[in-house]
């Protein structure tokens, strides 16, 4: 770690909330440009999937447990599993190849 | 209704969110602190920015000691659906709500609370947001603070296994919409593929993940959007 922690929380919120305070106060309108819209429809998935995998394998303690988490986690969510659901599965199905292997 | 039965409203239909934070933010709590935040520093962090996703990719900044800047720009493009969503309550506001309250509510603009405000019927009384944010907020906060407490508590396989509870959070929130439109399904399996091949090929692994996160969604967002651009009805309450 390099920078202060305290400078790191103070640029984050502020980002944060001027990306969430300037449309509700001065973007009264909406959005008329498909293109933007469409942008902005699309950015949440591509940023959760980057963020999900390949990172996912490496976030226990070993790669085979993780990949097992995250097999269990798509086949929970495939289901129709609640956010918690799917969360907790995952978590249960590292633990329990841990457990064995 | 008066403003308390709207901000009581709010309160009781915040309680299943702040139940669903705690356990998120728990595993955020514990993050935080194998990162090397301190319990004080990983709560101020959640009140002051409740977002997931976007603190969670803070984390990966702060512990690789990358600059301010790309900080900053990662929790711009990490967070840039608020942006959309903030739109979308605006419109969903009486044009005579006060700007106090407009930017009381952005605060607690979350994709929760975004969530049950939309789906509110006809104009949105900032006092139900208010009443939902004063719920979920608190527990928000609080997961952070026990899990930050508890992180040195706890045994190591249990935090082996929770280490994968935010990554199905996030599996649990692109896999329904994937499952119903092949063009997101593409957009998913796209992202993982070449979110991949740029930590595995040399030029490209030395890119900071933040960094890596910006490029690849400026591309592979704006590439599906000149692709395939989302109709009005698609785009609503996504």
């Amino acid at each position: 770690m390099s920078g202060n922690i305290y400078i790191y929380i103070l640029v984050m919120a502020t980002v944060t909330y001027l990306i969430r305070v300037l449309p509700l106060t001065l973007i009264r309108k909406e959005i008329k440009s498909p293109f933007i819209r469409s942008f902005l429809y699309y950015v949440p998935y591509v940023t959760l999937s980057v963020m999900t995998f390949p990172a996912i394998l490496s976030a226990t303690k070993s790669t085979l447990s993780a990949l097992f988490g995250f097999v269990v986690a798509i086949a929970v969510a495939i289901k129709g599993g609640s956010l918690i659901k799917v969360s907790a599965m995952s978590c249960v199905a590292v633990f329990v190849i841990e457990l064995i292997v | 209704m008066s403003k308390k039965n709207l901000y009581k409203k709010g309160m009781k239909d915040g309680i299943p969110i702040a139940l669903g934070y705690l356990a998120v933010s728990f595993t955020f709590g514990i993050m935080a602190k194998i990162a090397g935040l301190s319990i004080l520093q990983a709560v101020i962090l959640s009140a002051t920015n409740v977002t997931s996703a976007g603190q969670f990719a803070g984390l990966t900044v702060i512990t690789a000691g990358s600059s301010y800047i790309e900080m900053a720009f990662t929790q711009l493009i990490v967070n840039l659906r608020y942006c959309l969503m903030s739109c979308a309550l605006s419109q969903k506001f009486s044009n005579k709500t006060s700007i106090s309250h407009r930017l009381m509510v952005a605060y607690g603009n979350t994709d929760e609370i975004f969530g049950i405000c939309t789906m509110s019927q006809g104009v949105l009384s900032p006092y139900y947001a208010f009443g939902a944010i004063s719920v979920a907020v608190p527990g928000w906060t609080l997961g952070t603070f026990l899990g930050a407490l508890s992180g040195s508590i706890l045994p190591a396989n249990i935090l082996s296994a929770l280490g994968v509870a935010l990554y199905g959070m996030f599996i649990a929130i692109i896999i329904p919409p994937a499952k119903k439109s092949r063009i997101i399904l593409g957009l998913v399996i796209v992202s993982m593929i070449l979110s991949l091949v740029f930590n595995i090929l040399p030029l490209l692994s030395s890119i900071s993940s933040g960094f890596k996160i910006i490029i690849l969604t400026l591309l592979i967002a704006g590439i599906w959007a000149k692709l395939f651009p989302v109709d009005e009805s698609t785009s609503e309450n996504s």
